[in-house]
């Protein structure tokens, strides 16, 4: 069954400098009871303010939102449940725990509101502080505690009054890159040990690759795609996908009596398939640094421009025509900067060449 | 703790430690300045109080402590904190409340509003209210008792609930400012996530909010006690009258009656301890209320918090807000102004009764008013100059050079905050006129060092805060460029805290505008400030020249404050 629906859901806010802005336009979307679901997406692009309004914070300014088969907002009807009443757990970036409370206290928060007797709230604050791995920290106050410990008491009040929706707002960019790696995997756990639903909002891609069963990738307001990490990474619907969702090269080309020509100038070139049905005859190619192969003969031949090791892997950089691009590689065929060697594409994907936001569009959607 | 700075500041210093060089001059220079300026009052008044003739004498200060008159004086100084306190935080607290967390309109205009009273120089307020509501002449009891018929007043302004109710309209601010801060800073997500919890709104002012702005309001009822303890203005304006004396009036009375003799000045400073003792009490309560809820609001990002829709009431509610601002700032403003441009006290404001002759006479007539506004405008500009520079310097020395021994500096700058303006008078005079032979009793100078010593904890507090602003590093890069301690402090530092030097500055001047207290005990036959001349003439029962005279000075303190907001508001662009 679906915990989440959102039936065209549109916001827009009036701003003073920029006129009107549509935050979110017209998102349609289902979650799956038990599944991790991502909004992934750069700032300002609408992922939050979605968030929001399945929480009850903003309001909407058409379309519905339903969790389970309740519905909790109609704008048609002018119909809304305030936040407290849709039985949700957040947690939300700046951690939210109350200064004034001690860890126990913030954890039994959403029982004592539900008027509990002690000694279920005790039981229940003590499962809840054992699943975020704070037991023994009960009588803590937050300002003496880690930013890790922080999030945890957070999410185990999210948790604590078995609330079947999660809604976590980029719960772990305050927190140093070792410790997010860790809490990744607690939360991950905490889901399929309570079956729990979970909303995640976040910028990086690994966190909501690593997090999710299936995430949804958002720019301008707009839901570019739906899909599994896997079919998403492999293959992104669109130049924005693409770029969001790892490193990217990307090659403006333009095709000519069945070749493919990275620039006017160009002296070769390029080797790769043309899909079948592509009859523009312009693109931009698009492929990660580390599906680019480097040979020492064949290929589109070009000069290095500069060679990094890195340990795991060296990275070069090279231009395709106008083009800068870069290339990692294992292999042990090692080039210097200055040498020239050959550049096999191998599987690329293929955009329009018109496909980009304009920066000053862009720059008005910061406001928000 | 400052981010990014060493617990112990930069090690370069310590270094240096043991090398005389510029921070050790500086150090020496500051605790002379502090020690000349504030400790030296303070140890003349215990010394003058407890010693007679160099041998130990407690009998004064015994028999003053028992007079039932000094009792009553500061059992009344007790009741009126009470109330100014407690009334004046539930007010400041509920406007904060209404404009921070509610849907309430105009919140930009009314934020600005609600500050105003803080500007207003609460005796001139005293004196407004005393000309709309005193017993008899009072313009709206006239009205009242000509509408009714009767006899008697509708209020009575010269009691003590009338002290209260003045001395509340212009310090209820301090909390209203220390709470809308802590609402604006607090992070929203705070109150959310008690919301997704399951809390409704009430719940959450309840059980989140509130608990949270604790230490705001802590702090800001705390400046109300301390002030309306060492309060001066209101009560001697609206109390003389009917005989109701606070400690602060009745020591002027004491002086005053004694007509400046050495033993009247001795009882003055004997109630002196006594203020300072119930001051130094509300200190210590402070500290404690303050350390009980310490912890740091976090600051959320700048997402607007969910605001209380206030639905039916809206409307009612903002006509409070300005019914509330009608009395305490229109209302006084126009009685100030009108009654300026009246031709005689008491006859009806019409404009057939309306002239500018008081204004001329203040302004080009008298001699007297027109050398007190030169002479406050030398005092509020040299002392303003004056402090703000050793303030720099002193909280260059606490916050950037860290010597040991500078918690005794840090002490001795504050201390002067903690001691009302009209002991301060008492220890100024005892130490000025003839003591150590110098006597600058009667000169413009005198009044220059008590304000100097009076204004130190702000210029200190503001340019330590900008101070704190300036990362060691910044030095320690000019430093490595190889500029001398000397040069860097001059190029690099100065420079950065010049904005807040130029906002300190305004600090102490304006408030030194409106300074009446401890110039009331030192002025001389041609040293009158505005805030003593404006007193006197009223009390001399030149009401409409005193309105005339309060109309100059509350337009030059306006300005300045316009001043002040126009030079913040260019710094906060940089």
């Amino acid at each position: 069954m679906d915990q989440v629906v959102l039936k065209s859901v549109t916001k827009s806010f009036v701003t003073k400098a920029f006129g009107e802005v549509t935050a979110v336009d017209d998102v349609s979307l289902s979650i799956r009871e038990g599944e991790c679901f991502s909004f992934l997406g750069p700032s300002g692009c609408g992922k939050t303010t979605t968030l929001r309004m399945i929480a009850g914070f903003e309001d909407l300014s058409s379309g519905e939102i339903w969790l389970g088969d309740r519905p909790v907002s109609i704008k048609t009807k002018n119909f809304y449940v305030p936040p407290e009443k849709r039985q949700l757990g957040m947690v939300f970036q700046a951690f939210a725990v109350w200064p004034h409370l001690n860890v126990y206290e913030n954890v039994a928060f959403p029982l004592r509101i539900q008027r509990m007797s002690n000694t279920e709230i005790s039981d229940r604050v003590k499962q809840a502080l054992k699943h975020t791995s704070l037991s023994g920290l009960e009588e803590k106050y937050p300002s003496e505690l880690s930013g890790g410990q922080q999030q945890r008491i957070a999410l185990a009040r999210a948790i604590v009054a078995s609330a079947k929706v999660l809604l976590l707002d980029e719960p772990l960019s305050n927190l140093d890159p070792k410790l997010r790696e860790i809490m990744r995997f607690e939360i991950k756990d905490l889901q399929k040990k309570l079956g729990l639903t979970i909303v995640y909002v976040t910028h990086d891609q690994a966190e909501a690759m690593a997090l999710s069963d299936r995430m949804l990738v958002m720019d301008m307001g707009v839901v570019q795609q739906v899909d599994t990490p896997t079919n998403m990474y492999n293959n992104p619907a669109n130049r924005f996908v693409f770029s969001f969702l790892g490193l990217s090269n990307f090659v403006p080309v333009a095709l000519h009596d069945g070749l493919i020509w990275p620039a006017r100038s160009a002296s070769s070139s390029l080797e790769c398939e043309i899909p079948e049905d592509w009859d523009d005859d312009r693109a931009v190619l698009a492929a990660r640094p580390n599906e680019i192969q480097l040979t020492t003969e064949g290929g589109y031949r070009t000069r290095i421009k500069n060679r990094v090791f890195l340990g795991d892997y060296v990275e070069y950089r090279m231009d395709i025509g106008d083009t800068e691009i870069r290339v990692q590689t294992h292999e042990h065929r090692d080039f210097q900067t200055g040498d020239v060697c050959g550049i096999r594409l191998g599987k690329v994907k293929w955009y329009p060449a018109e496909d980009e936001v304009s920066d000053e569009e862009r720059e008005r959607r910061k406001v928000i | 703790m400052r981010a990014g700075q060493s617990p112990r500041g930069s090690e370069l210093r310590r270094m240096e430690g043991s090398r005389l060089n510029t921070g050790q001059l500086l150090l020496v220079i500051s605790t002379v300045i502090l020690i000349i300026t504030v400790v030296l009052p303070v140890a003349m008044i215990v010394y003058n109080v407890f010693f007679y003739k160099w041998s130990f004498d407690w009998s004064l200060f015994a028999s003053m402590l028992t007079d039932p008159d000094n009792l009553a004086a500061m059992w009344n100084t007790v009741k009126i904190s009470f109330f100014v306190t407690t009334l004046g935080t539930v007010v400041g607290l509920f406007f904060a409340w209404l404009i921070g967390r509610s849907d309430i309109p105009l919140k930009g205009l009314m934020k600005s509003l609600f500050v105003i009273p803080y500007m207003f120089p609460p005796f001139i307020g005293a004196m407004a209210w005393g000309l709309l509501l005193a017993p008899r002449s009072g313009y709206i009891n006239k009205m009242f008792m000509a509408l009714t018929g009767g006899r008697t007043p509708l209020f009575n302004i010269n009691t003590l609930a009338g002290i209260v109710f003045v001395e509340l309209c212009y310090y209820f601010p301090f909390v209203f400012i220390q709470v809308s801060g802590a609402l604006e800073r607090m992070d929203p997500t705070l109150e959310e996530s008690a919301r997704i919890a399951g809390a409704n709104q009430m719940t959450v002012i309840r059980r989140i909010t509130m608990p949270l702005v604790v230490p705001a309001i802590a702090a800001g009822a705390m400046l109300i006690l301390i002030s309306s303890l060492s309060h001066f203005g209101v009560p001697a304006i609206l109390g003389f009258s009917n005989g109701i004396f606070t400690l602060p009036t009745k020591i002027y009375e004491l002086i005053y009656r004694a007509s400046g003799s050495f033993e009247g000045i001795r009882r003055g400073a004997s109630l002196s301890i006594l203020l300072v003792a119930v001051v130094v009490l509300a200190l210590a309560l402070q500290r404690r209320v303050l350390r009980a809820g310490r912890y740091d609001i976090i600051r959320g990002k700048s997402m607007r918090p969910m605001l209380i829709k206030l639905r039916g009431w809206k409307v009612p509610l903002l006509l409070v807000c300005f019914v509330f601002l009608v009395i305490t700032v229109i209302l006084p403003l126009c009685t100030i102004f009108g009654v300026g441009f009246l031709k005689a006290y008491g006859v009806p404001m019409k404009l057939a009764n309306m002239t500018l002759n008081n204004f001329k006479y203040v302004l080009f007539e008298s001699k007297m008013a027109r050398d007190s506004i030169r002479n406050s405008f030398f005092l509020s500009i040299t002392s303003a100059v004056i402090t703000m520079l050793v303030g720099t310097m002193i909280a260059y020395v606490i916050v950037k050079i860290q010597p040991r021994g500078k918690g005794v500096l840090e002490v001795l700058g504050i201390l002067p905050y903690s001691i009302p303006g009209i002991v301060l008078a008492v220890g100024v005079i005892l130490t000025w006129s003839g003591a150590f032979y110098l006597n600058l009793y009667n000169t413009i100078w005198i009044i220059l060092i008590a304000y100097i010593a009076r204004y130190m904890a702000f210029s200190m507090k503001s340019a330590s805060a900008s101070l704190e602003q300036v990362h060691d590093s910044l030095e320690e890069a000019s430093r490595t460029c190889g500029a001398s301690h000397f040069e860097s402090l001059l190029d690099v530092t100065l420079p950065l805290i010049r904005p807040g030097m130029v906002a300190g500055f305004f600090l102490i001047f304006l408030p030194a505008m409106r300074e009446l207290t401890t110039s009331l005990l030192l002025y001389g036959p041609f040293t009158r400030t505005m805030g003593v001349a404006i007193y006197s003439i009223n009390e001399e029962g030149y009401t409409v020249q005193a309105c005339a005279l309060a109309g100059v000075a509350i337009i030059i303190i306006v300005l300045g404050e316009l001043l002040l907001r126009f030079v913040t508001r260019e710094r906060r662009g940089q």
